[in-house]
């Protein structure tokens, strides 16, 4: 053991405890007896039809084989493929985050650069912030009109305000000494925002970012179970109504799969633009 | 003639939070010739830094002006160059690109190239060149960033170059590495340099001139001394001028006593605070014929 990097043992240990855990898990979901094993009595109180029930692994494993090797498949409006349904999700999830943040970022850019403005507007997102996104749905419904578009909204207004505070956050907290460099080789409002202050917050702002779509993939899976039709969460939801609790497990692993990738993607742009002082 | 830089009846009070008014100091009035390396010594709290943020146009004056080369100081501008003393290195920026954005800022119309052959020079007249200027500013030791901190207001040819303790950071030996670096390319560009420190020793080798002030509040520049010590200067010879410790007396006394009891003195209406010419010279007297004497530069105002 003592060869092996931090990196290796950690990994090790990981396998160990994914091996462990899938095995207690396949344990521990009783197996239903075939019908030749039921005695009489149980025959005839109905023991003998399936029965749904939580699904151990191999079960999931091989559903997701199933529908990964087939991911795009259309057979309807009730019978779509994964990766149909995934990309809905994803469609709706970019389309409100980066209308979000085509707003939230210039605006917190203003609002950090004035004192004024960041403590007048600041009640305002204080009450807002906190409420919960879905809270806006029928709102939403009802002035919108069209669901689709209601659920895009949702994710819009759930991810405007991390990106909001914390690029107003990062805005305001850059070194003066930075902005007195730019004022003394004379650049101008917005050379100096673009070349001085927006790097200088760029960690703060990406680290709004990534919470936001963070939040945002959270919130679809709720918003798609309300409007349906399509998307990860209207799958979830279908497959709970089809009581096929497989499916359901799977695509939960699905819906955190991708949750881990968004924010491994915006982890990346996170790093590139952090710098050491 | 007004010199140069004309610094008239200066005066910055703040609000001292008790609703009354706080006056760090007052009708402060002194000029800097062109090419001339004044350093400004004073206990903290006499305003230094604020007579510095002032010619840097960071900050406005209560009453008072400054003008340069003829005209009133308004703003911060390009002609003047300021290292400051925590090095105000954009840390995103490697080395160079540090040098190359004020560089830019300067000569917009330069092309990519010649934007970074000048900060190169620049760069390698402090002493860094190779490898060391693609680094970024937190990959070098505190000495290394002033270099490049000093190197950016050098490649921009200021008119006037404001030194905010630029060494205050440094330990011993890496400020006297840097002080001889700031001797060679100050001789190389005639440069007009305006600095701040506290160390006694520092302003006798780099200066022309230095301005004493009082302690605040109400601080004034009492005294402007001339350094009587031929140039080239460096610091093993410097020490062994006849002038050196009798320059160096002078301004232990007044730190350590004067600038106290001078301290506080509100000024009468009308009157001008010019610092008293102080020159201290040994050689004078012994060696020198009366008309090689160098005359006393003209500060009053």
């Amino acid at each position: 053991m003592g060869t092996l990097s931090l990196n290796q043992r950690a990994a090790l240990l990981s396998v160990l405890m994914l091996v462990v855990g899938l095995l207690i898990w396949e344990a521990a979901i009783p197996v239903q007896k075939a019908a030749e094993e039921l005695t009489e009595y149980e025959r005839l109180t109905g023991a003998g039809s399936a029965k749904a029930g939580v699904p151990p692994p191999s079960k999931v494993f091989a559903k997701a084989w199933e529908q990964l090797s087939n991911p795009f498949y259309d057979a309807g409006p009730n019978d779509k493929g994964i990766g149909i349904q995934i990309s809905y999700s994803i469609y709706r999830v970019l389309s409100g985050y980066i209308l979000a943040a085509l707003i939230a970022i210039p605006f917190g850019f203003l609002i950090g650069m004035s004192q004024v403005a960041y403590k007048a507007f600041n009640p305002f997102i204080q009450l807002l912030r906190p409420i919960s996104p879905l809270a806006w749905m029928p709102l939403a419904l009802f002035i919108i009109g069209d669901s689709e578009a209601s659920a895009i909204f949702v994710i819009f207004i759930c991810s405007i305000w991390p990106m909001l505070i914390n690029t107003a956050f990062g805005v305001a907290g850059v070194r003066e000494d930075w902005v007195n460099v730019a004022r003394t080789h004379e650049l101008g409002p917005i050379k100096t925002a673009l070349i001085v202050i927006l790097p200088a917050a760029a960690p703060t702002i990406l680290t709004g970012m990534r919470i936001s779509i963070g939040i945002a993939w959270l919130v679809i899976v709720a918003a798609e179970m309300l409007v349906g039709g399509t998307g990860i969460g209207y799958y979830v939801w279908n497959e709970w109504n089809n009581l096929d609790l497989t499916s359901v497990v799977f695509s939960i692993l699905m819906i955190g799969f991708v949750g881990m990738l968004l924010d491994a993607m915006f982890g990346l742009l996170q790093r590139r633009v952090t710098y050491a002082e | 003639m007004k010199p140069y830089l004309s610094i008239e009846k200066l005066t910055q009070r703040f609000p001292d939070g008790n609703g009354g008014e706080l006056t760090v100091f007052e009708n402060a009035s002194f000029g800097v010739e062109k090419g001339e390396f004044v350093v400004i010594l004073g206990h903290s709290g006499c305003g230094k830094s604020t007579i510095m943020n002032i010619l840097a146009g960071l900050a406005d004056p209560s009453m008072g002006a400054v003008i340069m080369d003829g005209q009133e100081v308004k703003g911060p501008s390009l002609d003047r160059g300021v290292v400051f003393q925590n090095y105000s290195l954009l840390p995103w920026l490697t080395t160079l690109k540090n040098v190359m954005f004020g560089v830019k800022a300067r000569h917009p119309e330069w092309t990519k190239q010649q934007v970074q052959n000048h900060a190169t020079k620049f760069l390698a007249m402090v002493g860094l060149e190779g490898d060391v200027i693609q680094r970024k500013p937190s990959q070098l030791s505190g000495g290394m960033r002033q270099r490049v901190s000093i190197a950016r207001a050098f490649a921009n040819h200021p008119k006037l170059l404001l030194l905010d303790e630029p060494f205050g950071a440094l330990d011993a030996l890496t400020r006297g590495t840097i002080q001889d670096e700031l001797l060679k390319i100050w001789s190389q560009t005639e440069q007009t340099v305006f600095m701040i420190t506290h160390d006694i020793d520092e302003a006798i080798l780099l200066a022309d001139r230095i301005l004493l002030m009082t302690n605040g509040p109400q601080a004034r520049v009492a005294e402007s001394v001339e350094i009587t010590i031929p140039r080239p200067r460096n610091r093993i010879e410097i020490v062994e001028h006849p002038n050196y410790y009798a320059i160096r007396n002078h301004l232990v006394q007044f730190l350590g006593k004067r600038s106290r009891e001078m301290a506080g003195q509100p000024t009468e209406a009308g009157q001008t605070n010019a610092p008293e010419t102080v020159k201290i010279d040994m050689t004078e007297i012994t060696e020198e014929p009366e008309d090689k004497q160098p005359s006393l530069k003209a500060i009053n105002i």
